[in-house]
C-alpha cells in the first residue's frame, strides 16, 4: 500500500478552484457562452433553413474549387445526398454547424499560438506538454468542469471539441514555420525586411502546406468528437449514435455512423485538395 | 577613412562569449579556447578596410570564418567585440529600424544556395527588395524586368525558382540584389554551388556588370582561382584570423606564410601575373626603343607570352593614357613563368 501520508489532495484543490471560478467569474463565462451560442445558432439556422439541394450544390462547387476535378466534386455531392437519403439531413446540418464553429475557433486560436511557439523556444517548451495533455486527457475529465461553468448544451460541446482538436493545427503551424529554409529567412533579413514582413511574406506562405494539413487534421478530430459532444447535450448525428446505443438499435447507430463517416470524407477531400493546391500552385501554373 | 572599415572584430559562439573573449584577447588560439571553455572562435581580431568601388575578395577554407565575416557587414551577425564602420557610420549603434533602412537602401546580398523565395515567380523574387521598401507594383515590376533582362533571363519572368537550373537561379539572386541599386554587393560563396563551366560564365557576367556599375563588392570564396580572377584585393582568413591582405600579384609573389604559399603553389601564375607587376618601371618616354611592341599594364602573362616570343628585344608597358610606364624583357617573362 502506498502510504496515505504522502497522498496529495489534488482533487480537492481542483474542486475548490472550479467552485471559486463559478462563484467569481460565472457571469463572465456565461457572457462568453452566450456570444458563442449566438454564432452557432445563427449558423445552424442558416444551414437547416437552406434547401437541401442548394447545400449539395454548394458542397460540389467548393469541392471543384478545391480540387479542379469534376469527379471529386460529383462524389462529394453524392455523399451529401446519401446522408439525406438516410433520413439524417437535419441532424447532419446540426453537426456541420457545430464542426464549423469548433474548427474555426481551433484555427483562430491555434494558428497564432503556433506562430508564437515557432518564435519562442521557451513558449514551445511550455506548450508541448500542454498539447500532449490536451490530446491524451480523456475528454470526460474536462467535460465536468466545462459543464459546471457553462451548463449542459452546445457551448461545452464546442469547447471540449476545441480542446481536443486544436493541438494538430498548433503543432503543424509551429512545425511549418520552423521548417522554412534558414537561408531564405536570412536573405529576407538581408534586404531589410521587418519581422512582420518576414512573417507575412515568407514564413506563413511557406508554412501554408503544413498549416493546411493541420487544419485538415483538426477538422477530422472535431468530427470524431461529435459522439462524445452529444452526451453533454449537443444535438446532431452524435445524438443518433447515442440513441442507438441506449436502445440497442444497431441499425440506427450504423446509419448515424455512416453519415458521420461521409461527412468526414467530404471535409477531408476538400481540406486535402486545398492543402495540395497551397503546395503545388506554382508548379501547376508552370506545367500547364 | 576607408569606405567600409572593420576594426578588431572578435566573434565567439557559445553561451558565455565574454569569458572566452578575454582569453582570445590575451592571445589564446581557437583550439585552446575550445578545449578550455567549449566556445568556438569565429573571428579573431580581424581588421579590414574596403575602398569604394573595389572588388574585395575574402578567401578561406570552410571554418575559416569568412561567411561569419561577411555577415558582420550587414549585421546578420553581431560581433562579440569590435567595430564596423560604413562610410564613417557605426552600424553597430543602429536601432533595428535604422538597420533595416540601411539594409534596404545600401546593401544587396547574394547567397551560396541562392535563398530565393520558392513560392514566388522570378519577377516577384527580383522585385522583393523593392517590395520590402514599400514601392508600388508597377515601378517595382519595371525595375525587376530591367534587371532580369540584364542578367540574361528575359522570358523567364513568370517561372518559379524550382523550374530553373542552378546557374539561372543565381542570376535571379544577382538580379534581386541589384534591383534595389545598392552601393555594396555582398556575395557569400555566390558561385560555389555551380558547375565549373557555369561558374566561369557567372564570373565573367559579374565582371562585365561591375565594369558598368562600379559597385563595391565584397565576395566570399573558398576557391583561390576565383579569388584571383575577381579580386582587386584579396584577404586570406584561416581559423578566424586574417593571414594576408593584398592584390592578387602580391599574394602570389609574396605569400605571407607557409599556409598561403601552399595555397598558391598550384595556381596558374600566367593567368594572375600582369605586365605592371613584372615590369621595370621607367619615367615616361625614356629608354624605350620605338620598335618594341607596346603592351597594356593590365595584360596577363599568358597573353604577353606570344608577344614576347615574337619580339627580339623587350616590350614597352603602357598605361591607360598610352604613356610608357615600364619595360619588360623576354628574360623577365621567362623568369616569371619558371618561378
Amino acid at each position: 500500500m502506498f502510504p496515505e501520508q504522502l497522498n496529495v489532495p489534488l482533487g480537492k484543490w481542483v474542486n475548490r478552484f472550479v467552485d471559486w471560478l463559478v462563484v467569481n467569474y460565472g457571469d463572465a463565462f456565461e457572457a462568453f457562452a452566450d456570444s458563442l451560442l449566438t454564432i452557432l445558432v445563427w449558423l445552424e439556422q442558416i444551414l437547416r433553413g437552406t434547401p437541401w439541394w442548394i447545400v449539395v450544390i454548394a458542397v460540389a462547387i467548393i469541392g471543384f474549387h478545391a480540387s479542379r476535378n469534376w469527379k471529386i466534386a460529383a462524389g462529394l455531392a453524392i455523399a451529401m445526398v446519401t446522408i439525406g437519403s438516410l433520413g439524417l439531413w437535419d441532424k447532419a446540418m446540426q453537426t456541420l454547424a457545430l464542426m464549423i464553429v469548433a474548427t474555426s475557433l481551433s484555427v483562430i486560436i491555434g494558428v497564432p499560438v503556433g506562430i508564437a511557439m515557432a518564435m519562442s523556444n521557451r513558449l514551445r517548451a511550455v506548450m508541448l506538454p500542454i498539447l500532449d495533455t490536451m490530446q491524451t486527457m480523456p475528454s470526460f475529465v474536462y467535460l465536468i468542469p466545462a459543464l459546471m461553468l457553462f451548463g449542459l448544451g452546445k457551448v461545452p460541446a464546442i469547447l471540449a471539441t476545441v480542446i481536443y482538436a486544436a493541438p494538430p493545427v498548433i503543432r503543424l503551424t509551429d512545425l511549418g514555420i520552423r521548417l522554412v529554409d534558414p537561408e531564405v529567412l536570412e536573405a529576407s533579413r538581408s534586404f531589410g525586411a521587418s519581422r512582420k514582413q518576414i512573417l507575412w511574406k515568407v514564413q506563413l506562405p511557406l508554412a501554408l502546406p503544413n498549416i493546411m494539413a493541420g487544419i485538415n487534421q483538426t477538422t477530422m478530430m472535431s468530427i470524431s468528437m461529435v459522439v462524445i459532444a452529444s452526451m453533454i447535450g449537443a444535438r446532431g448525428l452524435g445524438e443518433q449514435v447515442l440513441m442507438g446505443i441506449q436502445r440497442l438499435d444497431v441499425g440506427a447507430g450504423m446509419e448515424a455512423g455512416i453519415a458521420i463517416v461521409l461527412l468526414a470524407v467530404v471535409f477531408d477531400r476538400i481540406g486535402q485538395a486545398y492543402g495540395k493546391r497551397s503546395h503545388r500552385s506554382h508548379k501547376a501554373e508552370g506545367k500547364s | 577613412m576607408s569606405y567600409i572599415e572593420i576594426r578588431n572584430i572578435f566573434k565567439i559562439f557559445g553561451p558565455d562569449p565574454q569569458t572566452a573573449l578575454k582569453l582570445a584577447q590575451d592571445g589564446a588560439d581557437k583550439d585552446e579556447i575550445l578545449a578550455k571553455t567549449g566556445h568556438t572562435v569565429g573571428l579573431h581580431d580581424v581588421s579590414l578596410s574596403v575602398e569604394r568601388g573595389e572588388t574585395f575578395v575574402v578567401m578561406g577554407l570552410s571554418g575559416s570564418g569568412k561567411s561569419t565575416l561577411i555577415r558582420h557587414l550587414n549585421r546578420l551577425i553581431d560581433p562579440t567585440s569590435g567595430e564596423v564602420l560604413f562610410d564613417g557610420t557605426d552600424i553597430l549603434a543602429m536601432s533595428i529600424n535604422e538597420l533595416n533602412a540601411f539594409r534596404r537602401k545600401r546593401l544587396g546580398m547574394v547567397f551560396q544556395r541562392f535563398g530565393l523565395l520558392p513560392h514566388r515567380s522570378v519577377i516577384d523574387n527580383v522585385g522583393y527588395g523593392l517590395e520590402i521598401q514599400g514601392i508600388d507594383r508597377k515601378p517595382r515590376e519595371n525595375a525587376a524586368r530591367n534587371w532580369i533582362e540584364r542578367v540574361g533571363l528575359a522570358g523567364y519572368e513568370d517561372k518559379f525558382p524550382d523550374q530553373l537550373s542552378g546557374g539561372m537561379q543565381q542570376r535571379v539572386g544577382l538580379a534581386r540584389a541589384l534591383t534595389t541599386d545598392p552601393e555594396v554587393l555582398l556575395m557569400d560563396e555566390a558561385f560555389s554551388a555551380l558547375d565549373p563551366l557555369i561558374r566561369n560564365d557567372m564570373q565573367d557576367e559579374l565582371m562585365k556588370l561591375q565594369g558598368e556599375l562600379h559597385k563595391t563588392i565584397v565576395f566570399i570564396t573558398h576557391d583561390l582561382d576565383e579569388a584571383l580572377e575577381l579580386g582587386d584585393r584579396i584577404a586570406i582568413l584561416k581559423d578566424g584570423k586574417l593571414i594576408q591582405v593584398g592584390r592578387p600579384e602580391e599574394i602570389i609573389m609574396q605569400p605571407a606564410d607557409a599556409y598561403v604559399r601552399a595555397f598558391t603553389r598550384d595556381v596558374n601564375r600566367s593567368r594572375v601575373l600582369r605586365a605592371r607587376t613584372l615590369m621595370q618601371p621607367v619615367a615616361n618616354g625614356c629608354d624605350v626603343n620605338a620598335g618594341w611592341p607596346r603592351i597594356a599594364g593590365n595584360m596577363r602573362l599568358e597573353d604577353i607570352l606570344p608577344v614576347a616570343l615574337a619580339t627580339e628585344g623587350s616590350m614597352a608597358v603602357i598605361n591607360d593614357r598610352q604613356e610608357t610606364v615600364g619595360i619588360l624583357s623576354k628574360q623577365q617573362v621567362i623568369a616569371a613563368l619558371a618561378a
